[in-house]
């Protein structure tokens, strides 16, 4: 690959090659000529045109969108075309919403003033306290939401944060809520004096528009990639204020510090001086929550608003993840169903899909949970009393961990809600709030066509260049990207075969088998033990994956690991098909330390085997249990390439797409 | 007479109908068998030896013949056939060669006429006398004495079958009729004693547990075989604990049967699905699986899905150890063992019956059917991906199989189809 590679001649620095290129090939003007059709064919490709344009083309990573630090208002003019073209359904007022109008603070802060003057709670400590109100009498995530508004109060810098974390914070929230509110009434009865209406209402109209300049700066340092360095604020601060935030500030909480911060020092200054390893330490992905240990998990229980019975007879590798007794909360959600408030019937919708295992797979998984965020965020209207963003971050993060409840998130969802939080925590204060919903919904609609469906398409592109004629491809299971790529090569007049294998207890490879022989391809279907045996036959392996980790591991099906070493065993090519918004910079070494756990009891039943009913009455047994792995990890060894939107790569590369795209990945 | 051989019958329909479950079984009754064989077969008074072997290949002959693919490509349960006739042929040789050795150190004569007689009579095509002289050889303990006779036998051996024979013939006549009866009941009570080591071979494989499984390991098997689970049952009597993870072994699921079977010994067992076996062999350190045959080379025949248990624990640096009975042994080399001593059963342990008959009628219109199903019943281990041999004779280096074999086969038998080929 190396030795094909063309000297350096193109002069555009920001231009990368990546993957197998064609010397002599223009990339700029090959990516954007490639673009179009490939955004054009969102229709079933009609073959004729496309493929071979792609065959030469070479694989081209555009520049990565680092957010520019200040004028955001100014982008690259030839980036906001390849942009526009890129994104079918794609209207102006949402090019603006790249760039939220920066105006100065002064002005920001009169609007926001008026527009939250009838807010009876102005002061944050008083808006965040009535915030713990409401959330307390819903019924199951206060906590969560409570910390959604004490990460927005506290600048909104917290929000990229998975969220795993929120819930793991979670657990000390509440007391320190009741200790905050206890104070502040405390500290409101000792201080007041008799100018004490006076005193309040100033500050309390300064305070607020404090906070919401502050919020600017801070959201304008956090996407030029620095952050507000909490020693570059000047005094001159009320003293009340300081006093305030000293009270507010909760000791683990050091978001908060910037609160401090005057207002009328200008966002472009304090961008400057932030030093990048912060940044770089919010790299590493927070912990996840280990279900061995007791405390958390009961905390996490008493917040939880799906009723789940712990499994009996639990493994004992796997005391770090949850297992439920499986069926047990689909009825009592379903009694639920018209009471539960919170939640939006779309996304409970959703959540018992997931639940009933009637979604599955990563890219089916986002797309049902963003559609049904999309329209809850329709339906959504600001309560009184409340910020938009505040409130519908504190929403969603609701329903996130309502889903996260019926089945944990894979990771293309957690991506996903990264991405949604990071756009509804950057929405200027001053969108009207129907202009705020439209723009995240398109924002969705964008994050679903460009992510998934598009990438989707240049991935089969790609991979189809891969495919002779007279192969025999093996796959695994049922993975959308690997069969519309079999569609694909199909419909463009590749002579192959297909082996598919699958496995127990899904067996999900019976659908894919269903749709590929109703398609006229040719396909041997076995299961996954006759893997060595039908291997002698593979010329190439296609698989899908759920997610690749930054150490190249491929995070996927359970037994696309057995697959993948068989076919290293036997020289056969491996290619790993994933959509790059599933990468993640997570490494992950075996399969153990994290996966998911499906219902052990599918185990013991085989459809179709009436006389296998040795394991039957095994919650009676004390030293039998089953265990039901949903994924395993693939060693990078065993991948010989991962063909992703950004082109083919060997696994080695992937830390590198983590590392330059992910930003672009957050601030689409 | 027609009574055997309305057992011979009986038992290649049996074979046929695949009504004999497991090699083991197989075994002993095909050893049971020939038994019968044996017992029943009027003895001459000269060559004896041979009309026994005569009779025994004539048997095994059709046994094998039962297989419908043949003998080289022959199922598991057709190895086992196989095998065991190898092993009476083999049995009926050393008993033969014994007397006639203590018989000829007796009368001071040269071994080795006796066998080229019977061997001279029904295939002439071989160089019979070189193959015995080298049989021989193989048979005898390895001791400096034999070492030292052999030397010259060797180089006699292809000659004496003309000059000797007759004279040998007739002196060793007379001798012959005292041994008539001592042969036929050597031959059976060999038969008796390798039919009862069929039997025990469990018990002596199980004594060497405790020798290979510590307390607190965690032991992953596939399928079930019932060798692994005594072996396991055994280290478990002997107070040792332990974990093991059972692969169900699709799609015949007999996992499920060995769980069962752990668990009401008390041994702490989960069950995993086949495709689970690479995420958990990281914490296993020992994979024990049972064989259907292991073959001349070392490599193994084993149930569908241990050969990507191999791999993974090779991988992993994990031993995997293979329990099986010396009858397993096959003295035959394997040539694309995959495909050749492969078995292939019905599609709708996959698939259901009639689930897609539709996309049948729409691949048939292009020739050829559009959707295969392959359910292969065996895998075949390379060697080199198995760490220990653990048998009734003691654990063994796949390297060393092929001295195993030279002790329980004979190199003549090899081929036990000789006259139709």
């Amino acid at each position: 690959m190396d030795n094909r590679r063309p000297p350096r001649t193109v002069s555009d620095p920001k231009v990368r090659q990546v993957g197998f290129v064609t010397p002599g090939a223009a990339p700029p003007a090959r990516y954007l000529s490639e673009a179009p059709t490939a955004a054009a064919a969102s229709s079933p490709p009609s073959g004729d045109t496309a493929p071979p344009a792609i065959s030469t083309s070479p694989v081209m990573i555009p520049p990565p969108r680092h957010s520019p630090s200040a004028p955001l208002a100014v982008p690259n003019p030839s980036r906001r075309d390849s942009l526009q073209i890129q994104v079918g359904g794609y209207n102006p007022p949402e090019v603006l919403l790249e760039s939220p109008p920066l105006t100065s603070p002064s002005s920001r802060m009169d609007d926001a003033v008026s527009q939250f003057s009838e807010d009876p709670s102005i002061s944050p400590c008083n808006g965040r306290s009535e915030a713990a109100k409401v959330a307390s009498s819903f019924p199951g995530s206060s906590g969560e939401m409570m910390v959604m508004k004490a990460g927005i109060v506290g600048g909104g810098s917290n929000t990229p944060k998975s969220s795993w974390t929120t819930a793991s914070v979670a657990k000390t929230r509440p007391g320190i809520s009741e200790k905050e509110r206890g104070a502040v009434v405390g500290m409101q009865n000792d201080g007041a004096g008799v100018s004490k209406t006076l005193k309040e209402k100033t500050t309390k109209a300064e305070r607020r528009a404090l906070q919401e300049a502050q919020r600017s700066a801070k959201a304008a340092a956090k996407e030029s990639g620095a952050g507000v360095k909490l020693s570059a604020a000047p005094g001159g601060a009320v003293p009340a204020n300081t006093k305030q935030g000293k009270v507010v500030k909760p000791p683990a909480q050091k978001k908060d510090g910037p609160q401090v911060a005057n207002p009328s020092v200008s966002s472009e200054k304090k961008v400057v001086d932030r030093p990048p390893e912060k940044d770089r330490k919010k790299d590493v992905p927070p912990p996840r929550m280990q279900f061995d240990d007791i405390h958390r998990v009961e905390k996490a229980k008493r917040r939880a608003v799906v009723y789940q019975f712990e499994a009996k007879n639990r493994v004992e590798l796997f005391r770090h993840l949850p297992q439920y007794i499986h069926g047990t909360q689909l009825p009592d959600l379903e009694t639920k169903f018209f009471q539960l408030d919170p939640m939006h019937p779309s996304v409970y919708k959703v959540g018992l899909q997931y639940l009933s295992g009637n979604i599955s797979g990563g890219n089916a998984r986002c797309i049902a949970m963003l559609l049904a965020f999309r329209e809850a965020i329709r339906d959504y209207s600001t309560p009184p009393e409340k910020a938009l963003v505040r409130d519908l971050t504190a929403k969603i993060s609701s329903y996130v961990s309502f889903l996260i409840e019926c089945r944990p998130l894979s990771i293309s969802m957690g991506n996903a809600i990264r991405f949604l939080k990071n756009r509804i925590a950057k929405l200027p204060d001053t969108m009207p709030e129907s202009e705020v919903k439209s723009s995240l919904q398109s924002d969705i609609d964008r994050f679903i066509n460009e992510k998934i469906v598009i990438a989707d398409k240049v991935i089969i592109r790609h991979a189809v260049t891969k495919i002779r004629d007279g192969d025999v491809l093996l796959t695994y299971g049922l993975s959308c990207v690997v069969e519309m790529l079999l569609v694909y090569a199909h419909e463009v007049g590749k002579q192959f075969r297909v082996v598919i294998v699958d496995s127990r207890p899904k067996l999900e490879g019976q659908v894919l088998l269903h749709r590929l022989v109703a398609k006229g391809i040719n396909c041997t279907y076995t299961h996954v033990n006759a893997i060595s045996y039908i291997m002698h036959e593979v010329t190439l392996v296609f698989l899908g994956a759920a997610s690749v980790l930054s150490n190249g591991t491929v995070y996927s099906r359970v037994g696309t690991a057995c697959v993948a070493m068989v076919a290293n065993a036997f020289r056969v090519p491996v290619l790993i098909c994933c959509e790059a918004y599933k990468f993640h910079e997570r490494v992950q070494l075996d399969s153990i330390c994290s996966n998911e756990l499906g219902d052990p009891d599918v185990i013991s039943k085989v459809p179709g085997r009436k006389d296998l009913n040795h394991l039957d009455n095994r919650a009676d047994i004390e030293n039998l249990q089953l265990l039901n792995l949903t994924y395993d990890a693939t060693p990078s060894d065993f991948v010989s390439m991962i063909i992703t939107d950004y082109g083919m790569l060997p696994p080695s590369s992937v830390p590198v797409i983590v590392r330059e795209y992910r930003r672009e990945n957050l601030w689409i | 007479m027609p009574d055997l051989q309305a057992l011979v019958t009986d038992f290649v329909l049996k074979l046929k109908r695949r009504k004999i479950e497991g090699s083991q079984a197989t075994a002993k009754q095909t050893a049971e068998l020939l038994r019968q064989v044996v017992s029943q077969q009027r003895m001459p008074y000269t060559n004896q030896a041979s009309v026994l072997i005569d009779a025994v290949r004539a048997v095994g002959e059709q046994l094998i013949a039962a297989n419908p693919i043949g003998e080289l490509s022959n199922s598991y349960l057709f190895l086992a056939v196989g095998n065991i006739v190898r092993r009476v042929l083999h049995i009926i040789r050393e008993e033969n060669l014994s007397s006639t050795t203590a018989a000829m150190e007796g009368l001071g004569l040269t071994a080795g006429s006796d066998d080229d007689e019977g061997e001279h009579e029904d295939r002439p095509g071989l160089s019979a006398a070189a193959v015995a002289a080298a049989a021989r050889s193989t048979l005898r303990a390895p001791s400096l004495q034999t070492l030292l006779e052999d030397i010259p036998e060797s180089a006699v051996a292809p000659h004496p079958s003309s000059s000797g024979g007759d004279s040998e013939g007739k002196s060793k006549s007379a001798d012959r009729g005292s041994r008539s009866k001592k042969l036929k009941h050597d031959v059976i009570e060999a038969i008796n004693e390798l039919i009862q080591d069929i039997d025990t071979c469990h018990e002596l494989i199980s004594e060497q547990a405790v020798e290979h499984i510590h307390q607190n390991e965690v032991i992953l098997t596939l399928g079930r075989s019932r060798t692994v689970k005594e072996f396991l049952c055994a280290a478990k009597e002997k107070k040792r604990t332990f974990r093991v993870f059972v692969a169900e072994g699709a799609p015949r699921y007999q996992g499920h049967v060995l769980a069962k079977e752990l668990v009401g010994k008390g041994i702490q067992t989960t069950v995993i699905t086949d495709s689970a076996v690479f995420a958990m062999i990281s914490r296993v350190n020992m994979v024990i699986v049972g064989a259907h045959a292991i073959m001349a080379n070392g490599g193994v025949i084993a149930p569908v899905g241990i050969n990507m248990v191999a791999l993974a624990a090779q991988r992993h640096a994990v031993p995997f150890v293979v329990v099986a009975g010396s009858h397993k042994l096959c003295p035959l080399y394997p040539h694309n063992p995959e495909v050749l001593l492969n078995e292939f059963r019905c599609p709708s342990d996959l698939l259901d019956f009639g689930e897609f008959s539709d996309c049948m009628d729409y691949g048939s219109l292009g020739g050829s059917p559009l959707l295969h199903v392959v359910n292969p019943a065996f895998d075949y281990v390379q060697p080199k991906l198995v760490s220990l041999f653990i048998t009734d004779t003691g654990g063994h280096n796949p390297s060393y199989v092929y001295r195993l074999i030279a002790d329980y086969y004979s190199a003549d038998d090899l081929v036990v189809q000789q006259n139709s080929t």
